[in-house]
């Protein structure tokens, strides 16, 4: 069967690149504000099933062609490292490292080993869901 | 290498996100699953004799300092519950490579049993309230996922109960942390047991003591709260069969131990007997199953509900006999389990059912995994020389030295239900007359038998050279004794 | 505040055991789902509904007067596991509709002959 979809797919091809901007901006924003890689994981992956809702899951594999299960692999490796190198400096686990920089356009900034913790987490969040709903969407 | 209490938790973490990359190639599975979990093995051997020598490890994860931050600690209790899991998933793992197919070593298998022992590791070395329930559901997810794996429909059937039960333990779990912190603000256990006792108000305490040993209870399969695993557990095939008879509700048994011991020691009288009847309770309901059924997965599932009831027993008697034997006969428990499934899983294979009624003379064709078996039964049910001997020896020794004497005459009545139930078994499927096997490649066997004979003769090993594992048992007894040991070892600076 | 809390708690289990009691699958989850929200909640107001400032040390905050952040932390957690639970759930139960052909709990029972 074929419905009238052209208002959701009209909608959502301005709306999902919102989301993601959405996104990245909480993901960021997790540093001192409320947000970080889980929110943004979820919002991202909330954009990606919107484009599934819109369009239909082989449509959405073609311009988004990720293996969502390597996804959640890489996440966690990337995860895990951040916090096992911890272990080098023989520190406690999951201890973190930050300091100040000065880098061109955004000026003084604190760069934090915790950013690439929560990358990981950002990977591991949108990897599972997306996996998940692939689980059930794909055998109509 | 201040994080090497770590390392058994970390090793299957890692070698499990590995293993998600190569889903489809078998030999790759197989090789970095037994590497994993045979350096974590490595590792656990540094950390007892680390602990051996040098006495409790704590780390605090981010170096927020105890009691703000989470604390891992490992004292000789959970490094030798540590080492016990990790030497049984390394065999199941070895057990796996001819049993469990090649479709499902293909759907993430050993990533799976590798996120369980993260979970079963880390609950066994977390030194906080809130993060042991953070890892029970490590273990929970892999276990969903385990039961269910290979989507046969008994299992979904089965799965759906157990994750219901589990999913409303589990909210039981965050409630009574809960209330928890809210009447001591603080949910570090080493905090815990300082605060605890200064608290006046014993009523609510002993509220939440027992709303703990309920949510424990669901995973460690006390009376009533086991009605969940007999079925639970004969859906999924014997290796998965083996990790969670083995290692699952023995998390919930470990949880029961360390905080019935550590902090909830307010108001014994009331906890303790409570703890101690159910406990009796628990051993009579499973032997009940166990002689009531003619399946030879349900007798030794079980069986298993009986010795969560023998081990708790021992731990409610709060003296160093009943402790000690607790922590013998858990080990043991965990380690004869695994070869007891194996072993029954070998008969299932070869008469191709698991009902006992159409077994029959496979001490004609089989005679050596007859014996094995037989050596396997003697020291489920505690004839010495072999391993269920000294904890069970020291358990009954702990009931007539404390207010439960009638526990201890319960405790060895039963033990003889526990020998009928294993040597029916062995009436029904190695005496008679042989009956149609399904012709089983010689490789095969071998590879089945290799791992459950091992595991054997670690439990004799066990039981024979008790006095050699002795003088750890009780290092490991005495910190649960003696709450103030793991207090300052925790609260040092 | 805690007891109008404590009632909405109270109110949250009770729906969710009256869900879980009754025989459709989906009911079931919903179920699960309004019993982890009650749980924490619980979890909220167990640590105290005091405080006005958030638990930052920054200009303007008063130490005094701060928002208790280890329950929030606690909840962040607990609300990430039970959403992996859930779907997880119901995934589970999508897959035993296909398989089993039914979403009635009555009919999943595990009986030796209803294999």
């Amino acid at each position: 069967m074929r419905t009238n979809d052209v208002m959701l797919q009209t909608a959502t091809k301005v709306v999902t690149f919102i989301i993601l901007m959405f996104a990245v901006h909480i993901f960021f924003a997790g540093h001192y504000t409320p947000g970080g890689g889980f929110v943004g994981g979820l919002l991202t992956a909330s954009a990606i099933v919107l484009l599934m809702l819109a369009y239909d899951i082989e449509t959405v594999k073609k311009i988004i062609p990720f293996n969502y299960v390597m996804m959640t692999a890489t996440g966690l490796l990337l995860a895990l490292g951040t916090a096992s190198a911890s272990i080098f400096f023989n520190v406690p686990f999951f201890t973190h490292a930050y300091d100040y920089f000065d880098l061109p356009l955004w000026g003084k900034t604190s760069l934090h080993s915790a950013a690439l913790f929560d990358l990981g987490v950002y990977l591991v969040v949108v990897g599972v869901t997306m996996t998940i709903i692939q689980t059930i969407g794909e055998d109509e | 290498m201040i994080n090497l209490l770590l390392f058994p938790v970390l090793i299957p973490l890692l070698f499990a996100a590995i293993l998600l990359f190569f889903p489809k190639n078998i030999r790759m599975q197989r090789t970095f699953a037994a590497i994993g979990a045979g350096l974590a093995l490595v590792a656990v051997l540094f950390l007892i004799a680390k602990v051996k020598t040098d006495g409790i490890q704590a780390v605090t994860l981010g170096s927020w300092d105890a009691p703000f931050g989470i604390t891992m600690v490992s004292d000789l209790f959970s490094a030798l519950l540590v080492l016990s899991a990790t030497i049984i998933t390394l065999f199941i793992i070895f057990y796996s490579f001819p049993t469990i197919g090649a479709e499902r070593e293909q759907s993430f298998y050993y990533p799976a049993v590798l996120f369980l022992l993260t979970g079963v590791n880390g609950a066994f070395t977390t030194g906080d309230i809130f993060n042991l329930f953070v890892f029970f559901e490590v273990l929970l997810m892999s276990s969903y996922m385990l039961i269910v794996h290979g989507g046969e429909k008994p299992q979904l059937r089965e799965t759906i109960k157990y994750l219901l039960v589990n999913v409303i333990s589990s909210a039981l779990f965050v409630s009574a942390v809960a209330f928890l912190y809210s009447v001591t603000g603080t949910l570090n256990m080493a905090d815990l047991a300082v605060k605890i006792p200064q608290i006046e108000a014993t009523g609510i305490l002993t509220v939440i003591a027992v709303m703990f040993l309920m949510v424990f209870g669901f995973k460690a399969a006390i009376f009533p709260l086991y009605f969940w695993l007999p079925g639970a557990y004969h859906a999924p095939p014997t290796p998965i069969l083996a990790l969670f008879g083995a290692l699952l509700t023995k998390v919930g048994v470990y949880a029961i131990m360390r905080t019935y011991t550590l902090f909830f020691t307010m108001n014994t009288d009331f906890t303790h007997e409570l703890l101690a009847i159910i406990a009796i309770l628990t051993i009579l309901a499973g032997c009940i199953g166990a002689l009531a059924y003619f399946d030879v997965k349900k007798i030794i599932i079980y069986n298993i509900i009986i010795a969560v009831g023998v081990i708790l027993f021992g731990v409610s008697q709060l003296n160093e006999a009943g402790v000690d034997g607790a922590i013998f006969y858990l080990i043991h428990d965990m380690l004869i389990k695994a070869a007891l499934f194996f072993l029954v899983g070998i008969v299932a294979v070869i008469f191709g059912t698991s009902n006992l009624r159409q077994m029959g003379g496979l001490m004609k064709t089989h005679p050596f995994l007859g014996w094995v078996y037989l050596i396997t039964a003697f020291g489920l049910a505690g004839i010495p020389p072999l391993s269920g001997f000294p904890g069970k020896l020291l358990i009954v020794q702990g009931g007539f030295e404390g207010p439960h004497f009638w526990g201890s005459i319960v405790v060895l009545a039963t033990s003889l239900l526990v020998l009928l139930s294993a040597i029916r078994i062995f009436i029904y499927a190695f005496w008679g007359e042989p009956v149609e096997t399904v012709p089983l490649k010689k490789s095969t066997y071998r590879q089945m038998l290799i791992p459950s004979v091992l595991l054997v003769a670690i439990t004799v090993f066990i039981g024979v050279g008790a006095e050699l594992f002795m003088p750890l048992i009780n290092g490991a007894g005495e910190v649960l004794l003696n709450p103030s040991i793991y207090i300052d070892a925790v609260l040092k600076e | 505040m805690e007891i109008i809390m404590s009632v909405v708690i109270g109110f949250l289990f009770m729906a969710a055991v009256y869900l879980m009691l009754s025989k459709s699958l989906i009911r079931i989850i919903i179920g699960t789902g309004l019993l982890s929200h009650g749980a924490h909640l619980l979890i909220l107001t167990m640590g105290g509904l005091g405080g006005t400032a958030p638990p930052v040390v920054a200009d303007g905050v008063s130490i005094s007067d701060y928002v208790d952040p280890l329950p929030q932390a606690l909840i962040l957690t607990a609300i990430v596991i039970s959403f992996a639970v859930t779907s997880f759930f119901l995934v589970l139960a999508y897959r035993s509709y296909q398989e089993l052909g039914t979403d009635n709990v009555n009919l999943m029972r595990g009986t030796e002959d209803n294999d």
